[in-house]
């Protein structure tokens, strides 16, 4: 059985964002496959009625006013940016 | 003279305020000492003009009799916390350049104490890595080498540079992260102690996130003590981390010598595994005799879920990493790498940016969350974190804290263990339950291999029982007297 064979390898590179070359593809899959292969070894674990586990903390999800309380540092936030003009991040056009 | 970089933090606090030496001279002495140990590669930036200015203003401070808890004290910030004017990389190609306009909230508390910066540790590409093999800004060199081979040893990761950098005298104390064993594992391997505390115990607000359920800050320091002032500074409530706890933080250097006596300690038989080498065990064994001829109880627990815990973990960890990695895009900051329209520079900007480790979790994580698979292998996994948890809440109902050993090996040569990515994961075999299971847990060396390589005990806590773990480490520390010194420290001597 292979559960990442080439058109797997590319559908989860697509949804990942990560371009794979096509020389890379069997490689890429062959450890991917090698790690898939040792966490199937959960499925043996009877889970019937157990809650799953999405955070170990029992606090509850704290709750804040909902006011403005930070803001107005447009040069901080595109401080870092590849590419911005006028108080803007620039990408490629993305509407024709 | 007194060689400064060898001091503890107790008595490099005490020398400046007796003023046998200043935070100058003292932080001096540790660029020295770094300039001497760059092969290491421990740093990725080191921040002496930072440092210098810090430590000034620490000997007015000393000076006016105003000084701070950590005042002065030479520390290695690891590259996964945000410093604000300071390039922050986590390791990784696709942040090269990239100077936070903030400042994370445990380096904040720190300079808030009076640390003083040195500069910012190497890791584990997104603390991804048992090895610090990962890290696009070259490997860490452990400063220990084996008696029958001069080979360079891995420092361990994800936080490599900041165990290496307390084990060869570069920083009195470092911050790291631990998301599956990435402090306790490192410290093992470069011979000093480290500490992960309970999730939520130190803000992650302003840390690179890798996998936000299992991430946490701790500290790394020479002996235990170091560690419970670093600790105490580091923790505490921040509003602008939703899973931060609101609790008292102790006064953890003043509850370390209350002693083992009467002390319930679990020895759980899950952690026997076939394959880890003798010495080990029988180093958990002199571990458990220790404890036992001092007055701890002994108790045999089961934890019976354990071999569990690291394929759900490969599951967890890169499934959250997918989506906290999303955002490196090449749009709001870091690397772009221009494609003929938007999704292909997306996919081109991430394919340069991001190292083979990194992109193979990524994909990992997306596998494990798309349709069809979600159920399989995602709910699954998070029920098996709720049966491993469960293991731990019925283990506490018998025991205060738990001893295993720390890693299944003693440090490895640079390039072991990298043909397989498995072979990698089974470091963190004893390390990632505690994760899982959002617990504490400390590293404390116990003693050397047949090699001249330091090993680890673990002790592991209760949820926010910080104290007990640095009581019971504290007491192995004794108990073991481990003073040997890595080969890179007797070298400078000789």
């Amino acid at each position: 059985m292979s559960v990442m064979d080439q058109n797997t390898v590319r559908k989860v590179a697509r949804l990942a964002q990560i371009e794979v070359q096509d020389s890379e593809i069997d490689a890429v899959g062959k450890k991917l496959e090698g790690i898939i292969g040792f966490v199937e070894q959960l499925s043996e674990v009877n889970t019937d009625n157990v809650e799953p586990l999405s955070s170990v903390n029992d606090i509850p999800c704290p709750l804040r006013e909902d006011v403005t309380n930070d803001g107005g540092i447009v040069d901080k936030v595109l401080k870092n940016a590849p590419d911005s003009q006028e108080g803007f991040f620039v990408v490629s056009k993305v509407v024709e | 003279m007194t060689d400064l970089t060898a001091l503890s933090v107790s008595e490099a606090l005490a020398g400046m305020k007796n003023k046998e030496f200043s935070a100058v001279e003292l932080t001096q002495a540790h660029l020295d000492a770094m300039d001497k140990a760059r092969h290491l590669n421990a740093y990725i930036v080191e921040t002496p003009e930072i440092a210098l200015k810090q430590a000034a203003e620490s000997d007015k401070r000393y000076a006016a009799g105003t000084e701070l808890p950590l005042d002065g004290i030479p520390t290695g910030i690891k590259d996964l916390f945000c410093t604000e004017g300071v390039q922050t990389t986590a390791g990784s190609k696709i942040l090269e350049g990239f100077i936070p306009t903030y400042e994370s909230t445990v380096t904040s508390k720190l300079f808030a104490d009076g640390a003083v910066m040195l500069g910012k540790t190497n890791l584990d590409e997104f603390a991804m890595g048992s090895s610090n093999t990962t890290s696009y800004y070259g490997n860490v060199v452990n400063p220990w080498k084996a008696n029958d081979s001069d080979a360079d040893l891995v420092p361990g990761g994800s936080s490599g540079g900041s165990a290496a950098a307390v084990a060869a005298n570069i920083a009195m104390l470092t911050t790291g992260t631990d998301t599956g064993g990435s402090i306790r594992q490192p410290a093992a391997f470069c011979g000093v102690a480290g500490i992960r505390p309970t999730y939520g115990r130190c803000s992650r607000w302003g840390v690179v996130a890798f996998a936000s359920s299992l991430d946490q800050a701790g500290a790394f320091g020479r002996s235990v003590e170091d560690c419970a002032h670093m600790l105490k500074s580091m923790s505490g409530y921040d509003p602008k981390d939703s899973t931060s706890a609101k609790l008292e933080v102790p006064d953890f250097p003043a509850l370390i010598d209350q002693g083992v006596k009467g002390l319930k300690v679990g020895i759980p038989k899950e952690y026997r595994l076939d394959e880890t080498p003798a010495e080990i065990n029988a180093m958990w064994e002199q571990g458990i005799e220790w404890l036992r001829s001092e007055g701890a109880e002994i108790v045999d627990i089961s934890l019976p879920h354990t071999k569990y815990a690291l394929p759900a973990y490969y599951i967890i960890a890169p499934a959250e990493a997918s989506s906290n990695l999303a955002r490196y895009d090449g749009v709001r900051y870091g690397l772009r790498v221009d494609g003929q329209d938007l999704q292909e520079t997306y996919r081109k900007t991430r394919a340069e940016g991001f190292g083979d480790e990194v992109k193979r979790r990524i994909m990992v994580g997306a596998y494990v969350l798309s349709a069809g698979y979600y159920d399989a292998y995602y709910l699954q996994a998070q029920k098996v974190r709720r049966l491993i948890q469960d293991d731990f809440k019925k283990a506490y109902e018998q025991v205060d804290v738990i001893l295993t050993p720390a890693t299944p090996s003693s440090a490895f040569a640079i390039g072991e263990n990298e043909d397989d990515p498995i072979k990698m994961y089974l470091n963190d075999v004893f390390t990632v339950t505690v994760n899982m299971a959002g617990l504490p847990g400390m590293s404390v060396p116990a003693g050397l291999d047949s090699r001249g390589l330091p090993l680890g005990l673990q002790v592991i806590g209760r949820p926010f029982d910080e104290a007990s773990i640095l009581r019971t480490c504290r007491f192995l520390e004794r108990a073991s007297a481990f003073k040997a010194k890595p080969q890179f420290l007797m070298n400078k001597a000789a």
